[in-house]
């Protein structure tokens, strides 16, 4: 029997690399279910303050409700404490939504990047839940299973092991750390279904915030 | 969705003692066809409703005027639709009480109807539907066409053409290979004719009896029903049995 | 008032020995005190116009309504205390809203005449309540054509050709007598009600007004909305010129 299923996977891979003085967050823009692409021109990236920005891939009902949800809370912080919410701040209140519908999740893959309160580049990690780690560098998503395994070879992040622990950010340049976003991209558009049609970037610095956008392959 | 879960078994599911949801649709409408033109948004679909694989209405409207600036159009289930009607009738009348000049343009319409279809969805008790909500409204950037959806779960998006139903698989593929954006009405009466016909031979539930409207700075007109010529003489309707050689 | 209430005035449940309930005759004093607001049935539908005392000039223009659409085929002058109104004009768009809802045609003009005539009764049947400090004049257009209906602070409610509340109804109702409605169609009938209620304005008492204008009548698509700017402003000008003329005789 049809029965009445409330989520639905569409798709897309984000992710996000930070620097020592910046943070590359990016997602493809295909929005798709099952075999079907519903729009090649879908936007996953929100920006919650001017040095925080959330990509999340899943189920779209679910993302966009939660960014909304963020951005109307970020808004309400603004009003209450005259000042934009730092980036780890929202990490943890993106964790703290997530775990408060626990046993009717969200289904929503997100990586969180900006810059915290030193102006170091930051990435945050989720799952749909709300368990976080800050890392220097993660793919979520349909395509992050191709992706992660290539940026942990190319980025050669400390290992977590180390004892005293080291700084997670990544050794690139900013020049760098875009370039292989979009190669990563690229090669995963080649074989994952739910990634591509194009690429959106978005790249924080101490001047402020841009945005890029470049096409993926459309097959 | 619309139409592969019309074939649902028919047993309600009751959650808990008084309260009963929708677990599945009843009578369901097909495909819907909308793409952006010149001066606004042309809309198509064909008038039939069906219970199960039964065609149980013939002739109902599935697209319909909101306010001075929008068409909806529908598929899935029918009632749901009519209660969605109700919602939008409801916020088009306090637009008009207020008379002070301002009204719902389709991003605001669309907006909420996303909102609904989460909220529903949310509660377990969804709307069945997959929406298209179409329009033009003057804007600070000048004329604005919009072109949206929502689906029962409440996944939404914006597009220059959208097809649901069945005319996601059959009608999208001709839509992004003739479209434009400066097609004049009747190029877009062509292109959206071409798609109810391929429509109306491949999808089971539909029928030949179509509706198209449009929606302009001018508002909304939605023309009466009217057939596609159709052909069905080729020879291996005629014959079918020629050609196809038995191995005994 | 020609009696004082010598004790009987303090509560609505409480008649007078001659049979009067004085709280309610006070009810229609905040009614007598008020801007006029006359309504007139003309052969195509519904004016309501109302005289809007602006008792600031830092009030902001068009602001504090007196005219409400009620559903998309009727609307309500409020003559009195405006927030009183406010509450008869919720109550009125739910009536309707749900008569709507139930029987699928939106709701004949006297029906909601009778409901919200017996909401402004309840009012005057109970201890802990106060009636309401204000009149109102109902037009709507329904399958039986124009109608105009008034209800007071009691909860009477009449059918009216035309009708009048307020300071200057007085003036107004003998104004209004001597129209022919029969004949008069609404775009002359907006003309009219502004030179009544130009008219019947005092400058000496009341500085200030705003005229508002509503109409419901084929022209408006049998929908209540506020007349187009560009004819009240003709209207408006009609007005002052017959004023000038009059002042000159």
């Amino acid at each position: 029997m049809a029965r009445f299923d409330p989520y639905e996977n569409n798709g897309g891979t984000c992710v996000a690399i930070a620097g020592a003085g910046y943070c590359v967050v990016a997602a493809d823009m295909r929005l798709s279910v099952g075999y079907s692409i519903l729009t090649r021109d879908h936007s996953k990236i929100a920006h919650l303050a001017d040095k925080c920005v959330l990509a999340s891939s899943g189920f779209q009902g679910d993302v966009k409700a939660l960014q909304k949800n963020l951005a109307a809370k970020e808004l309400v912080y603004e009003h209450n404490h005259n000042k934009k919410m730092s980036c780890p701040a929202m990490a943890q209140l993106l964790s703290n939504t997530l775990y408060y519908k626990r046993f009717f999740p969200y289904y929503a893959f997100n990586v969180l990047g900006g810059l915290d309160s030193e102006g170091k580049g930051c990435v945050f990690t989720y799952d749909a839940v709300g368990s976080y780690e800050r890392t220097g560098y993660s793919a979520q998503g349909t395509g992050a299973t191709l992706m992660m395994p290539v940026l942990d070879n190319q980025l050669k992040s400390p290992s977590p092991l180390l004892l005293p622990a080291r700084d997670a950010v990544t050794p690139l340049s900013e020049a760098e750390a875009v370039d292989l976003v979009k190669d990563v991209f690229a090669s995963a558009t080649e074989r994952d279904i739910y990634t591509g049609d194009k690429l959106e970037i978005v790249i924080i610095n101490s001047s402020g915030s841009r945005r890029e956008c470049i096409e993926l392959r459309k097959d | 969705m619309d139409g592969s879960h019309a074939s649902g078994s028919k047993v309600a599911a009751a959650d808990g003692p008084g309260t009963q949801r929708t677990q599945y649709p009843y009578v369901t409408g097909t495909s819907i066809i909308a793409l952006k033109y010149k001066d606004g948004v042309i809309m198509a679909s064909d008038t039939g409703a069906s219970y199960g694989s039964t065609l149980r209405y013939k002739s109902v409207e599935r697209i319909k005027a909101v306010g001075k600036h929008s068409l909806i159009g529908a598929s899935g289930e029918y009632s749901d639709f009519q209660e969605i009607l109700r919602y939008l009738d409801e916020l088009t009348l306090s637009d008009h009480m207020w008379d002070d000049g301002n009204s719902l343009g389709p991003k605001e319409i669309h907006s909420y109807l996303t909102r609904v279809m989460y909220n529903r969805r949310n509660k377990f008790d969804p709307l069945w539907n997959s929406l298209v909500l179409g329009g033009v409204k003057k804007g600070p950037k000048g004329e604005e066409k919009y072109l949206g959806m929502v689906n029962m779960i409440g996944t939404h998006f914006e597009e220059n053409h959208i097809a649901t139903g069945f005319g996601n698989h059959l009608a999208i593929p001709i839509l992004r290979a003739e479209w434009r954006e400066d097609m004049t009405f009747e190029e877009a009466v062509k292109l959206v004719e071409k798609c109810l016909l391929v429509l109306l031979y491949r999808d089971r539930s539909s029928i030949n009896k179509f509706q198209i409207a449009k929606i302009t700075t001018e508002g909304a007109t939605i023309y009466p029903p009217y057939s596609l010529k159709t052909y069905w003489g080729f020879s291996a309707f005629e014959n079918p049995s020629q050609g196809a050689v038995g191995s005994w | 008032m020609s009696s004082i209430g010598t004790g009987y005035d303090l509560s609505v449940t409480t008649f007078s020995p001659d049979g009067r309930v004085f709280q309610v005759e006070y009810a229609g004093k905040a009614v007598d005190n008020s801007g006029t607001v006359v309504g007139i049935k003309c052969k195509d539908g519904i004016v309501l116009g109302v005289e809007k005392l602006v008792t600031s000039k830092m009030i902001l223009k068009g602001s504090n309504r007196r005219l409400h659409s009620v559903h998309r085929h009727s609307g309500l002058a409020v003559a009195g205390l405006a927030a009183d109104g406010r509450q008869i004009v919720s109550r009125a768009k739910s009536e309707a809203a749900n008569y709507e809802k139930v029987y699928g045609e939106p709701m004949p003009v006297k029906e909601l005449a009778d409901r919200v005539a017996s909401y402004v009764h309840l009012c005057t049947l109970y201890w802990w309540l106060r009636p309401f400090g204000c009149g109102v004049i109902l037009g709507g257009y329904d399958r039986d054509g124009p109608q105009l209906y008034m209800i007071e602070p009691s909860g009477l409610s009449y059918k009216y050709f035309g009708a009048a509340l307020g300071k200057g109804r007085q003036a107004a109702k003998t104004e209004i007598e001597k129209l022919k409605l029969s004949e008069l169609t609404c775009r002359e009938g907006i003309v009219e009600v502004a030179k009544i209620i130009y008219g019947v304005h005092d400058e000496a008492k009341d500085k200030d007004f705003e005229l508002e204008l509503s109409w419901v009548c084929d022209e408006s698509n049998r929908q209540h909305e506020k007349v187009p700017d560009d004819l009240v402003e003709q209207a408006k000008a009609a007005a002052q010129a017959a004023l000038e003329e009059m002042d000159a005789d």
